[in-house]
């Protein structure tokens, strides 16, 4: 249809009297890495929920692939879609958490051929192929039958990424996934996405509060305030060069509070 | 008054004959208790506020009456309304539905204890409403409930007695009858006692046991 993979347009989102996304408007090119950036409360973290029916909205359309993510048509009208038509749209979309959400009942190698096997009919054999070649990929294959509890940190989001990608989604969303990591872990999971920004042509978005990472890895950084884009831009400019106030502030925060740009 | 050996072995028979039709009783009433507490928690939690409401109300009714009352009511009363029951199948559904209402606050308190997250990462795998209490939530959310559960399985097992009331030949109903019959109720009640105790004692270290093989891996 056209060259974006996800449309938001005037989207609105509130709990209760609280709007935490104010008529937010933006695209995304396939393939392209986008980095959400600002404040807490400030929506970004809302707007990937939203991407993954996590939550629904109060106004505004999004589009997945020109496909209308909340409505569908029938009968020549719109109406609210129905969970066959949000399971169709999410098997586009693949989410990892700040938390992993691993599921600790069951084994590394369990928890990533589980939804294979259950949404797409893949077979055992199959699927426990490809997992191991997603772990191998996340440099865990020795860990395929450790249960999540065995596992630290960084382990286990390495893990909840490979979950993820066994879904073969077009659409990665990134969660603040090193926020609940001990410094020293964060980085062996940020070069995990750092490889599949470099190897694959997926559509990534990351909420993240590593602001090296973002500058390197992101083709495109938006800055979030109040449930609002304040600025957007390619990250020399944006984070060398803003031209809005609250972005400047936001960085000189953030810079004071000891991280490298 | 002295304990007559001779009468203890001749009744013998008769009670464990009784013990096996109140351990029938009770092993049944407990599968009906797990099945049906596990049907009231999730309706309980329907998207429909009349299923939740109208489960709710049921529940309530049923835990705020007594079990013999409800044994009555089965036995003696649904037949009027052409509904004929066997006293033992009257006596399972009876004891099974009331203790169910017990068991569903069970369940429904182990499937809020799992963490948001598990819901949502099965959303993001995209799993089915029932996938996700298939393969997610109950196999998580069953194992740390077991204990309890246990609990109301060896309750119910003292309350087998009730089904007497309703001619199901029990233990209790055995006992009661040799001990009409022979103008004795020592021997009888005393053994009646101790079968359910010992049958208690050997509940309460299996009980420890399920829950060591049970404890939370998080």
């Amino acid at each position: 249809m056209t060259d974006t993979i996800i449309d938001i347009d005037c989207v609105t989102k509130r709990y209760g009297s609280h709007t935490v996304l104010k008529d937010l408007c933006f695209s995304v090119r396939p393939g392209e890495k986008l980095a959400l950036i600002g404040p807490s409360g400030s929506g970004k973290t809302t707007i990937l929920r939203t991407l993954m029916t996590l939550e629904t909205i109060e106004g505004g359309t999004i589009r997945i692939d020109g496909e209308n993510l909340f409505q569908m048509e029938r009968n020549g009208r719109l109406v609210p879609a129905d969970e066959a038509h949000l399971h169709r749209m999410r098997t586009k979309i693949g989410m990892v958490f700040q938390l992993f959400n691993l599921f600790p009942h069951k084994c590394v190698l369990d928890n990533i051929t589980l939804a294979p096997m259950l949404t797409k009919g893949v077979k055992k054999a199959d699927a426990e192929r490809r997992a191991m070649e997603l772990l191998d990929l996340v440099g865990l294959a020795d860990k395929a039958r450790a249960m999540p509890a065995q596992l630290s940190g960084g382990q286990k989001q390495r893990v909840a990424i490979a979950r993820a990608l066994a879904l073969q989604p077009r659409i990665m969303l990134f969660d603040e996934v090193t926020s609940a990591l001990d410094p020293e872990l964060v980085e062996e999971v940020l070069s995990v996405m750092r490889m599949l920004g470099s190897t694959t042509d997926m559509t990534m978005l990351l909420v993240t509060h590593e602001m090296s990472f973002a500058h390197d890895f992101a083709d495109r950084v938006l800055f979030f305030d109040r449930g609002r884009i304040v600025e957007e831009g390619p990250p020399d400019v944006l984070f060398t060069n803003p031209s809005h106030e609250r972005t400047q502030t936001f960085l000189k925060k953030i810079i004071a509070a000891g991280q490298r740009i | 008054m002295e304990w007559d050996w001779e009468f203890v072995r001749e009744i013998m028979p008769t009670l464990l004959d009784g013990l096996r039709i109140t351990l029938l009783a009770t092993l049944l009433g407990s599968m009906l208790a797990a099945a049906a507490g596990l049907g009231f928690a999730l309706l309980r939690r329907s998207k429909s506020r009349a299923v939740a409401r109208t489960t709710g109300f049921v529940v309530e009714f049923i835990r705020g009456t007594p079990l013999l009352v409800q044994l009555y009511f089965l036995f003696y009363v649904l037949p009027e309304l052409g509904v004929l029951l066997s006293p033992l199948t009257a006596g399972v559904v009876g004891l099974g539905l009331h203790y169910a209402t017990y068991t569903s606050e069970v369940f429904r308190a182990g499937i809020d204890n799992t963490p948001r997250g598990q819901w949502e990462a099965a959303k993001a795998c995209n799993l089915t409403p029932y996938q996700t209490w298939r393969h997610i939530i109950l196999p998580q959310a069953i194992p740390p409930m077991i204990p309890a559960l246990a609990n109301y399985f060896v309750a119910m097992f003292k309350e087998t007695p009730l089904l007497s009331a309703i001619t199901v030949i029990e233990l209790m109903s055995e006992a009661r009858s040799v001990a009409n019959s022979n103008y004795r109720y020592l021997e009888p009640m005393t053994l009646v006692g101790v079968l359910f105790l010992c049958i208690s004692l050997i509940a309460v270290p299996a009980l420890h046991l399920l829950e060591r093989r049970f404890r939370p891996t998080r």
